[in-house]
C-alpha cells in the first residue's frame, strides 16, 4: 500500500517539477510547482510526518504559492523567449547530474541494509512533542530565524523602492 | 562547570542585533534631507560594545548554551573579534561613501549589522541548523549589499549573479547536512563525530562531507568554486568587497574548521586530499588569473582566491598548530585586503572612475598618503617581512612543512613568487608612472573617519607582522579548543557539558 502510494506521488512529483522546467509560461510552472509541493507533502505523510505534510500544504501549496501567482499576475509576466541556452551546460551540465544521481543513487542502494527502515504508524507526533523541539532545543535557531526574515524583507525593501 | 546564564554566550550578537534594529527603526523617523552620518556612529557604537562583548567572553568558562547549539570558546571569541573588527572598519570607511548618492544609507548600516549577527553565529555555532541560518543571513545580507550602487547595471549584475550561485551552493550545504544526518542521525558537531567514528556507513559520510566542502569552497571562494568571484567583486561597491571578501569567508572557515577537524576528525584521511586540491587549484588559478587583469577590482578578486587557496595549505596541516596558523592567516588576510578595497573605494569613489590600472598612473604624486597606504596593503599582500602578509605566511607554510606536506610548500612557494608580479605591477603603476595630468578627478577630501579606519589597518598590518604575540596567543588558545593539551592558560574542555 505504502509502496504505491509512494510510486504514484514520486512519479506525479518528478512530472510535476520536469513540467515546471519546459513549461514556458511563468503561470503554468507555478501551477506545476504545487503539483509538486502537495506530492512532497503525500511523500511526508507516507513517512510518518503528518505535521510536516500540513505545514507543506498549509505553507508551500497554499501560501506561498498564492503568492507566487500574484506577483506573476501583477507583474504581467509573459511567455519567455527560447534561447539556446549554453553549450557548457549541455555539455558539463547533463553528464554532471546524471553522474551525481548514480553516486547517489549506487550509494544509497548499497546502503540499504546498514541504513535499515524506519517503523510507521505506530506514534504520532503531538503538539508537546514539536514545542518541545521548537522551543526548548532549538530555540535558538527559532529565534534566530527572525533575524533572517527581518534581512530578507530589509533587502526587499532596499533592492524594490526607486531612488529619489 | 559554573553554569553561565545563556543569553551572556550570544551576547555580541544581541548587542549587534539590538543596534541594527535601533538603526532601522531610526532611519524612517529622520528627515530625508539630514545626512544619515549618525546612524553610521550608532552603528559604530554598537559594533563597539560587541567587540568589547566578545572580548569579556574570554574570561567566561568555555561551554554551550540554548542545547548544545552555540559553544564559546577561545575559538569562537577569536573570530567574533575579528569579525567585529572588520565591521568596525568598514563602517568607518564607509561613513561618506554612500552619503548623497544613495536613499537607503541607513539600512545599509542595518545590513552591515545583521551580516556581521550572522557570521559570529556561524562561528560559535556547533549545530548545523544554526550553522546554516547563520550562512543564510550573512549570504542574503551580503548579496542585497553587492546590489547597493543601484544605478548601476555592473552592481545589479554582481548581486544577481552572487544570488543565483550562492543559492545553488547553499543547497549544496543544506544536502549535505542532511546526508550527514542520515548517516550519524544528528546535527550537533561532536555527536557527528562521534557517529562518524563509529559509522557503518562510511560512504555516505564521504558523500556529505563532500557536499558540504562544496558550499562552503564556494563561500570562501575557493577554486575550482570561484568563478563568481571576479564578476561579483568588480561590480559590488569597494567598501562593500572590502567586507565581503573578508569577513563572511573567515565565518566560512571557522566553519570548515569545526566541521574537518571536530566533525570528521577521524575521517582526515579523505577531506585532506580533498582540501590539498583545492589549495593547488585556488592559488594557481587566483595568481594566473590575476596576471592577466587589467581591472584592479577584478586583480583583487583573483588575488582573494589565491589567498583562501594559501589558507587551505594550513588546514592540510591538521594540528594545533595548522589550525593557529589559519586563525592567524584570516586576521593578517583580513587587514590588507579590506585596507587595499577602502583606498580603491577612496581613490575612485562611488561612481568607480579608477577602474583599470593605467588610472593609478602616478598616483603617488596627488595622493601621496593614500599611495603609501596602498604600498603598505600591496607589500603586505606579497608578503613582504615586517607586514601581516609576511608573518601569515611564514606560519602557514612552516607548519604545513612540519606536517610534511613539501609539495604543497613548494607550490605554495612558487605561487607566492609569482604573485608578487602582479601586486609590483600594480605598485609601479602607482609610484613610477608619470601623472597623467588631462584626467581630471576631483576626490572629496579624506573624512577624519576614513582617515581613522586606514590608520587601524596599517597598525594591524604592522602590528600583525611586528610583535604578533597577543595574536598568535589567542589562535594558540582558538586551537588548544580542538586539540586540547597545547599550551595554552585558557580553560577548554575537547567536548563541553551541557549547562542544564
Amino acid at each position: 500500500m505504502h509502496l504505491v502510494l509512494f510510486l504514484i506521488f514520486a512519479g506525479l512529483c518528478l512530472a510535476g517539477a520536469l513540467n515546471l522546467l519546459f513549461q514556458r509560461h511563468p503561470i503554468n510552472s507555478a501551477l506545476s510547482l504545487i503539483v509538486v509541493m502537495t506530492s512532497l507533502a503525500v511523500l511526508y505523510l507516507l513517512l510518518g510526518a503528518e505535521f510536516l505534510a500540513l505545514a507543506q500544504i498549509i505553507v508551500y501549496s497554499g501560501a506561498i504559492m498564492v503568492l507566487f501567482v500574484f506577483v506573476i499576475m501583477l507583474l504581467n509576466v509573459s511567455a519567455e523567449e527560447r534561447t539556446h541556452g549554453s553549450r557548457i551546460a549541455y555539455l558539463a551540465g547533463i553528464p554532471g547530474v546524471l553522474a551525481l544521481f548514480a553516486i547517489l543513487a549506487s550509494i544509497f542502494l548499497s546502503l540499504t541494509k546498514n541504513l535499515g527502515s524506519a517503523q510507521l504508524g505506530e506514534f504520532l507526533v503531538t503538539t508537546s512533542d514539536l514545542s518541545r523541539v521548537l522551543f526548548r532545543d532549538l530555540l535558538l535557531p527559532f529565534e534566530v530565524t527572525s533575524v533572517l526574515i527581518l534581512v530578507a524583507i530589509l533587502g526587499a525593501v532596499v533592492l524594490a523602492r526607486k531612488e529619489h | 562547570m559554573t553554569a553561565v546564564f545563556p543569553a551572556l554566550r550570544i551576547l555580541p550578537e544581541i548587542l549587534l542585533t539590538l543596534t541594527g534594529v535601533l538603526v532601522m527603526v531610526t532611519e524612517p523617523l529622520l528627515s530625508a534631507k539630514i545626512s544619515r552620518k549618525p546612524l553610521g556612529v550608532l552603528a559604530l557604537l554598537g559594533t563597539l560594545a560587541a567587540i568589547a562583548a566578545s572580548a569579556w567572553q574570554l574570561h567566561l568558562p568555555a561551554g554551550t548554551a540554548f542545547f548544545n547549539t552555540v559553544q564559546t570558546d577561545a575559538f569562537s571569541v577569536f573570530f567574533h573579534l575579528l569579525i567585529g573588527g572588520i565591521l568596525l572598519v568598514t563602517l568607518l570607511v564607509s561613513l561618506n561613501y554612500f552619503e548623497g548618492h544613495s536613499t537607503y544609507i541607513g539600512e545599509f548600516y542595518a545590513l552591515l549589522l545583521f551580516s556581521a549577527v550572522g557570521m559570529m553565529l556561524m562561528t560559535s555555532a556547533i549545530e548545523l541548523l544554526m550553522v546554516f541560518l547563520g550562512l543564510e543571513i550573512s549570504s542574503i545580507s551580503t548579496y542585497i549589499l553587492a546590489g547597493y550602487r543601484k544605478r548601476s547595471a555592473i552592481s545589479a549584475e554582481a548581486s544577481i549573479k552572487y544570488f543565483l550561485l550562492g543559492s545553488f551552493a547553499t543547497a549544496f550545504f543544506l544536502y549535505g547536512v542532511a546526508l550527514c544526518f542520515g548517516a550519524t542521525g544528528s546535527t550537533n558537531i561532536y555527536s557527528i563525530a562521534a557517529g562518524v567514528a563509529s559509522s557503518s556507513s562510511p560512504l555516505l559520510l564521504v558523500l556529505a562531507l563532500g557536499m558540504m566542502l562544496i558550499g562552503l569552497g564556494f563561500k570562501v571562494s575557493a577554486a575550482p568554486f570561484h568563478v563568481w568571484t571576479p564578476d561579483v567583486y568588480e561590480g559590488a561597491p569597494a567598501p562593500i568587497v572590502g567586507f565581503m571578501s573578508t569577513a563572511p569567508k573567515a565565518a566560512a572557515f571557522a566553519v570548515l574548521l569545526r566541521i574537518t577537524y571536530t566533525g570528521f576528525g577521524t575521517m582526515s584521511h579523505i577531506w585532506i586530499p580533498l582540501l590539498w586540491i583545492m589549495a593547488v587549484a585556488s592559488m594557481t588559478i587566483g595568481n594566473l588569473g590575476a596576471l592577466t587583469q587589467r581591472n584592479v577590482k577584478r586583480m583583487l578578486a583573483y588575488s582573494s582566491i589565491a589567498h583562501a587557496g594559501y589558507l587551505l595549505v594550513a588546514f592540510t596541516a591538521f594540528s594545533a598548530d595548522g589550525l593557529a596558523a589559519a586563525c592567524f592567516y584570516t586576521a593578517a588576510y583580513a587587514a590588507m585586503n579590506v585596507g587595499a578595497f577602502a583606498i580603491i573605494s577612496y581613490l575612485s569613489g562611488y561612481d568607480e572612475r579608477r577602474v583599470h590600472l593605467q588610472d593609478y598612473a602616478g598616483l603617488a604624486k596627488r595622493h601621496p598618503l593614500a599611495s603609501a597606504a596602498m604600498a603598505i596593503f600591496l607589500l603586505s599582500l606579497i608578503g613582504i617581512p615586517f607586514t601581516a602578509g609576511f608573518f601569515g605566511k611564514f606560519y602557514v607554510f612552516t607548519v604545513a612543512m612540519h606536517s610534511g606536506r613539501w609539495i604543497l610548500v613548494a607550490i605554495g612557494l612558487l605561487n607566492s613568487g609569482l604573485a608578487a608580479f602582479y601586486y609590483l605591477r600594480f605598485l609601479s603603476q602607482i609610484y613610477m608612472q608619470p601623472y597623467d595630468a588631462t584626467q581630471d578627478i576631483s576626490e572629496a577630501p579624506a573624512q577624519p573617519a576614513f582617515v581613522l579606519g586606514i590608520a587601524i589597518l596599517v597598525a594591524a598590518v604592522f602590528v600583525l607582522g611586528i610583535i604578533p604575540n597577543r595574536v598568535l596567543h589567542l589562535a594558540r588558545a582558538s586551537a588548544a579548543t580542538y586539540f586540547p593539551g597545547t599550551g595554552s592558560n585558557v580553560a577548554v574542555h575537547a567536548r563541553p557539558t551541557p549547562l542544564r
